[in-house]
């Protein structure tokens, strides 16, 4: 039989091994940089289409992680994806004309929203939103167009004395 | 007020058969009782019913003008505090030594300092003479030696009311001779009330002062020992010499015996 | 015909009433008032008794478990050329599933059986029974310290396996097998999420500690009083509470997955 001490110093360290895994679980293996709100500011974005893109995926510029999305509604009146953004990093100015698309890493990997920078010397702040944006490629409509201007072609070259091929090119 | 317990009625079932049926019995204060009767006659379930442990399908256990089987949750708790009750098989504490054992109801119910506390369990150790194995676990003690551990644990808060269970079942000569100059010893020095519950007819009947012989159920021979050890009843007679066969049948109940041979032959 | 009809009524009387006797003994555990100057030092026995005691074999298993999903993932990610994304499949299946599920078995196998025959013996010994004749309720002194145990050493046990696990993950799929240690960690950080995977892991794992702590206590409280009935006691307690865990493991995760 242990005496009482003995046992409370050894539940102590058992606590402090949990505590230390608690931790490590927390910052190595979900990545939470804080248990609180870094300081930062939140801007918003309208997309037509998000595509993949999920809660938590990163917002980058140059390539560089400098947030998160945050939040992505429908918006009720436009029917378009307003998606809010968390810039973590204070000092990530962005100028206010820089636009925003919705990009993979890779060829299976997640979406993620890159920003390209502009020239304006004003900067976007808490609640500004980013006008010049960019959708998702959906792989379905890429392969969609790409049939479709493929039959074009054939058509072009089987029809191409008997009449002009003006209205039916896409767009 | 010279009853300390007074029990009428009493009907007990268990399983649908029934274990007492309408017994009466008082208890004297500052006497041993004693209850005697075969194994499985629910002597200790009626120490039990005593307790409170378990309630009674009919009937009244009034203790000190308490009825037990009424009694709410603390108030019963306040009650047991008054009680000892010593086990069959001693029911020490196996994760503590014998002197927190004795220490514990001490440190359960009293705010007393660990140095009262101390003084105390020793004087209860010295009285059942196990002083010097204070250090002792449960494990290392002889039969007889943790009876007595478990006895100064029963008497460590002074009660009015000391039940012991089978005391004296198991021990050899020595340590039945210790337990019951102990047990009649410590009812006479503290002024507590004992009931004592055994069927081991000669050394009971050597210290009770009084005798409730109960069999099938009911009381069915009661009086001081000399009186049960005269009364003519045939069955008190068999149990009090340990006379094999009689009004108690030697036979479990079964069918006739040349049947039930023969029935093996032919099956 | 009749008898049968009779034998089932009785047997689910008797199911309902192990139900109701269970029940009890939770709800007079829950809603007794805590000592604090008292209880303390019995509930740090208690952790030390149920969680310290299987530190060791947790430990243990959560390397092992960590390293074999590790390999047994990286042979199926590399033939899609996804082996980049061991992290991710390693971290998320141990915090969500293996580590609540795994660790809630292993301890009502070490600690849930331990306390059951410990219970069923003192029982059997009359101590119960003593204490309750010295006016001090066994629930209280006994039987909650035990069960509060279990509710703080599980998800503790839990965090310790999860972390462990990773941990051998990382050994077999970065040591061993050759991945890089950026990639493997970063996938991992950029598809665990705090709140979604390790936080509902650990409230999985406080459920489960309660149940199994509850019925190993309930299964020793109950158990005849013989050496046949506390073995007996201690089977139950092992294979209802394994039994328990991988239901509400089931359950549990459909309310986290539905949103409730």
């Amino acid at each position: 039989m242990l005496s009482q001490r003995t046992i409370e110093t050894v539940v102590g360290c058992f606590l402090l091994i949990a505590i230390a895994a608690f931790i490590i679980l927390a910052f190595k293996v979900s990545g939470l940089t804080s248990f609180f709100k870094a300081d930062g500011y939140s801007i918003t974005a309208d997309f037509d289409d998000i595509g993949q893109l999920k809660i938590r995926a990163p917002v980058k510029m140059g390539g560089v992680s400098i947030g998160e999305v945050s939040q992505i509604i429908l918006d009720p009146k436009t029917y378009r994806a307003e998606v809010t953004l968390r810039i973590n990093a204070v000092d990530a100015n962005i100028p206010d004309d820089s636009s925003a698309s919705i990009l993979t890493a890779g060829l299976l990997g997640d979406n993620y929203i890159a920003i390209t920078p502009m020239y304006s010397q004003t900067y976007l702040k808490q609640g500004s939103q980013i006008t010049e944006t960019h959708s998702a490629m959906i792989l379905e409509k890429l392969i969609g167009q790409f049939l479709f201007k493929i039959g074009n072609m054939g058509n072009e070259q089987s029809n191409q004395s008997n009449q002009s091929n003006e209205e039916a090119k896409p767009q | 007020m010279n009853n300390l317990i007074k029990i009428n009625n009493l009907s007990f079932n268990r399983n649908g058969r029934a274990i007492f049926q309408d017994v009466d019995m008082t208890v004297m204060r500052g006497k041993i009782t004693a209850i005697m009767g075969p194994s499985g006659t629910g002597k200790t379930t009626l120490l039990k019913l005593i307790g409170g442990q378990i309630a009674p399908n009919k009937g009244e256990i009034i203790i000190d003008g308490q009825n037990v089987p009424r009694l709410n949750r603390s108030e019963l708790y306040t009650l047991r505090k008054r009680m000892g009750m010593l086990f069959q098989s001693g029911g020490l504490f196996t994760h503590l030594n014998v002197f927190d054992n004795v220490a514990f109801p001490l440190r359960e119910h009293t705010k007393l300092s660990e140095k009262m506390i101390r003084t105390l369990v020793l004087i209860k150790l010295q009285m059942v003479g196990l002083r010097g194995a204070r250090d002792l676990m449960p494990s290392e003690l002889s039969g007889g030696m943790s009876r007595r551990v478990a006895l100064a644990r029963a008497i460590a808060l002074d009660p009015e009311l000391i039940m012991y269970d089978e005391p004296l079942s198991g021990q050899d000569p020595i340590a039945m001779g210790i337990l019951l100059k102990l047990i009649r010893t410590l009812n006479d020095a503290l002024e507590m009330t004992t009931i004592m519950v055994s069927h081991d007819v000669k050394e009971t009947l050597s210290i009770a002062d009084f005798t409730y012989v109960i069999s099938g159920g009911r009381v069915i021979g009661q009086g001081t020992p000399a009186e049960v050890q005269a009364n003519p009843s045939e069955q008190l007679h068999q149990f009090i010499q340990g006379l094999p066969d009689g009004p108690m049948p030697f036979h479990f109940p079964a069918d006739n015996i040349e049947d039930d041979l023969l029935q093996g032959m032919t099956g | 015909m009749i008898d049968a009809v009779t034998n089932l009524g009785r047997y689910f009387i008797e199911v309902l009433r192990q139900y109701g006797k269970a029940g009890i003994l939770l709800f007079r555990v829950i809603l007794t008032a805590p000592n604090f100057r008292k209880g303390f030092p019995l509930l740090i026995q208690q952790i030390y008794a149920e969680g310290v005691l299987s530190f060791i074999i947790i430990v243990m298993s959560g390397l092992f478990i960590g390293m074999v999903v590790a390999l047994q993932g990286y042979h199926t990610l590399v033939k899609f050329g996804a082996s980049a994304e061991l992290g991710p499949l390693v971290a998320l299946s141990v915090v969500r599933e293996l580590g609540p599920v795994v660790t809630a078995i292993l301890f009502a196998g070490r600690a849930g059986s331990a306390l059951t025959a410990e219970i069923g013996l003192m029982k059997a010994t009359e101590q119960l029974s003593s204490m309750e004749m010295m006016a001090v309720d066994p629930l209280k002194r006994i039987i909650s310290p035990r069960l509060w145990a279990g509710f703080i050493s599980m998800p503790l046990l839990t965090l310790i396996f999860d972390t462990v696990a990773i941990y051998g993950a990382y050994l077999v799929g970065v040591k061993w097998l050759g991945l890089d240690a950026g990639a493997f960690w970063s996938n991992m950080q950029s598809s665990v999420d705090f709140n979604a995977d390790i936080l509902n892991g650990i409230y999985k794992s406080i459920v489960f500690g309660l149940v199994v702590a509850w019925i190993a206590l309930h299964q020793g409280y109950d158990a005849e009083p013989t050496s046949a009935g506390i073995a007996l006691a201690t089977t139950r307690t092992v294979v209802y509470s394994s039994l328990a865990v991988l239901g509400l493991d089931f359950v549990l995760t459909a309310m986290m997955i539905g949103g409730w």
